[in-house]
């Protein structure tokens, strides 16, 4: 870690005089967001200096249920954050398909990726666990979000296209195909449209964070492209999941539509 | 072939005893806001009564699975149901639908005479007129020849020389196949002219004529 610069109190104090400067320009122009700005930037402080307690205390404090309860706070966090992100109401057994959507997929994937791909020992060494389980459970949590408007809405917006196809003998599976078609491609979009831009037009927060901590760039290269591949599949997982469990929640045991119960 | 005993759906229809024969063409005429089209999304399933019986061939529509009861017993939708792409897409859908072989484009240009639209196989639904679409709709229906037709204002969006040809095709075809019709009509008109008989509707609930 030689030639690493450690960031001291003056440097970050200049970092958060940025920020003051923004703040000047954003009032002299009349965008009233101060308050989101402030707010933001004061939060995101407090809440990246807890976390490094933590993490800190983690690290050196090793032990299994220390790591299963960080990824239980993580996935309940990600779970509530679906269902608060939403703009319609959830039904209540569409909510029980996230969450059991978001355990399966992120899970399977974070223990293949752990324990198959970069073969962390022991299996609960936090130092991995836990930065990979935010990425992966981070991407899927926007993954599922983004389906859950897109199957809400489309259901509701096609309504009468749904029903058609029912009256004309469709199975619920059948009549809702282009939604949930649809909703799986939206999903996933934006996770593969940041893979294409990967390295040509930004470089990812991992291995930028990873890069100015000085580890090589090589090694960096070779955790992105893998934690790249942990999320595509981890994404698609819990969208593929959510989607072919989610559109039965608007039908009944009769192959009838029944949607807001 | 329908029977309904004690029928409640909310407070939309009350219907204490009817029936509806075999290899007849039935008309539902009343008020719009009556609860014709309720009463055909019960006989498709498409909605259960709240309480009382309805049977189809002596069966309790409760132990009939409701896909496989709606690809006998299919229902035209008040508002045509035009999916994207083609007239020949269109027709063809139905038959996916149901899970029965596709037909050739011969079969599907007769069905298209048949409801009296000039148009290509390959012309853009979507951009049909409402009658047009209409007609589409109930091609669709009719090349799945199901054993009973249940048709909601089926030329409603048509004007009234159209409307009586395509009925009159319609009741031909039913009766030469021995099919089951059961159309809700807003005209009084044609439902004398056309039907064996007659239901009406009047503050939720049924009289038969
Ligand atoms: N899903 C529903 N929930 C509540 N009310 C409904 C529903 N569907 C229809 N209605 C009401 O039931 C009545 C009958 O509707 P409908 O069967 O469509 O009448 P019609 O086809 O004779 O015009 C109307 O007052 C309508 O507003
Ligand atoms: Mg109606």
């Amino acid at each position: 870690m030689e030639g690493v610069i450690e960031l001291n109190i003056w440097q970050m104090a200049a970092a958060y005089i940025f920020i003051v400067i923004l703040l000047v320009i954003v009032k002299a122009r009349g965008i009233s967001r101060e308050k989101e700005i402030i707010i933001s930037s004061i939060r995101m402080t407090i809440q990246l200096v807890l976390t490094g307690y933590i993490l800190v205390y983690l690290f050196n404090n090793m032990h299994p249920l220390y790591t299963i309860l960080a990824i239980s706070i993580m996935e309940i966090f990600a779970i509530y954050n679906i269902y608060k992100r939403s703009k319609t109401k959830l039904s209540k057994s569409l909510k029980k398909i996230i969450a059991l959507s978001m355990l399966l997929g992120t899970l399977s994937s974070l223990i293949y990726f752990l324990l198959v791909v970069v073969q962390i020992s022991p299996w609960y060494n936090p130092r991995y666990f836990i930065p990979i389980a935010g990425m992966i459970i981070g991407n899927s949590m926007t993954g599922i979000s983004l389906g859950v408007t897109r199957l809400v809405d489309g259901i509701d917006t096609q309504k009468h296209l749904v029903e058609s196809a029912l009256m004309l003998g469709a199975t619920p599976k059948m009549a809702t195909k282009s939604i949930v078609d649809n909703t799986f491609d939206s999903a996933i979009l934006p996770t593969i449209n940041s893979m294409v831009g990967m390295g040509i037009v930004f470089l990812p927060g991992m291995m930028t964070g990873q890069i100015l901590s000085g580890t090589s760039p090589v090694t960096a290269i070779g955790y992105q492209i893998a934690i790249m591949l942990g999320i595509l599949g981890s994404v698609s997982l819990t969208v593929i999941l959510f989607v072919q469990l989610g559109y039965k929640t608007f039908f009944n045991e009769e192959s009838q539509l029944v949607v807001g119960e | 072939m329908f029977s309904l005993k004690e029928v409640k759906y909310k407070n939309i229809l009350n219907v204490k005893h009817l029936h509806i024969k075999k290899n007849k063409i039935t008309c539902i005429i009343g008020e719009s806001g009556s609860g014709k089209t309720t009463l055909l999304r019960l006989l498709n399933k498409l909605i259960s009564c709240d309480s009382g019986e309805i049977t189809y061939n002596e069966q309790s529509l409760k132990v009939i699975d409701s896909v496989e009861l709606r690809r006998n017993v299919v229902m035209l939708p008040q508002a045509p149901a035009i999916f994207s792409g083609s007239i020949k897409d269109n027709l063809l859908i139905g038959l996916k639908f149901s899970e029965k072989p596709l037909l050739s484009d011969d079969h599907l240009t007769e069905v298209l005479n048949l409801v009296n639209l000039n148009k290509e196989l390959h012309d853009n639904a979507e951009n049909l007129s409402g009658g047009e679409k209409q007609r589409v709709a109930l091609g669709r229906v009719i090349l799945l020849h199901p054993e009973v037709l249940l048709l909601d204002e089926p030329s409603s969006a048509l004007d009234e020389d159209t409307e009586y040809l395509i009925i009159d095709a319609l009741v031909n075809y039913t009766r030469e196949n021995n099919k089951t019709m059961i159309m809700v009509t807003h005209s009084k008109k044609v439902a004398h002219q056309f039907s064996d008989e007659i239901i009406e509707i009047k503050r939720a609930l049924v009289n038969v004529l």
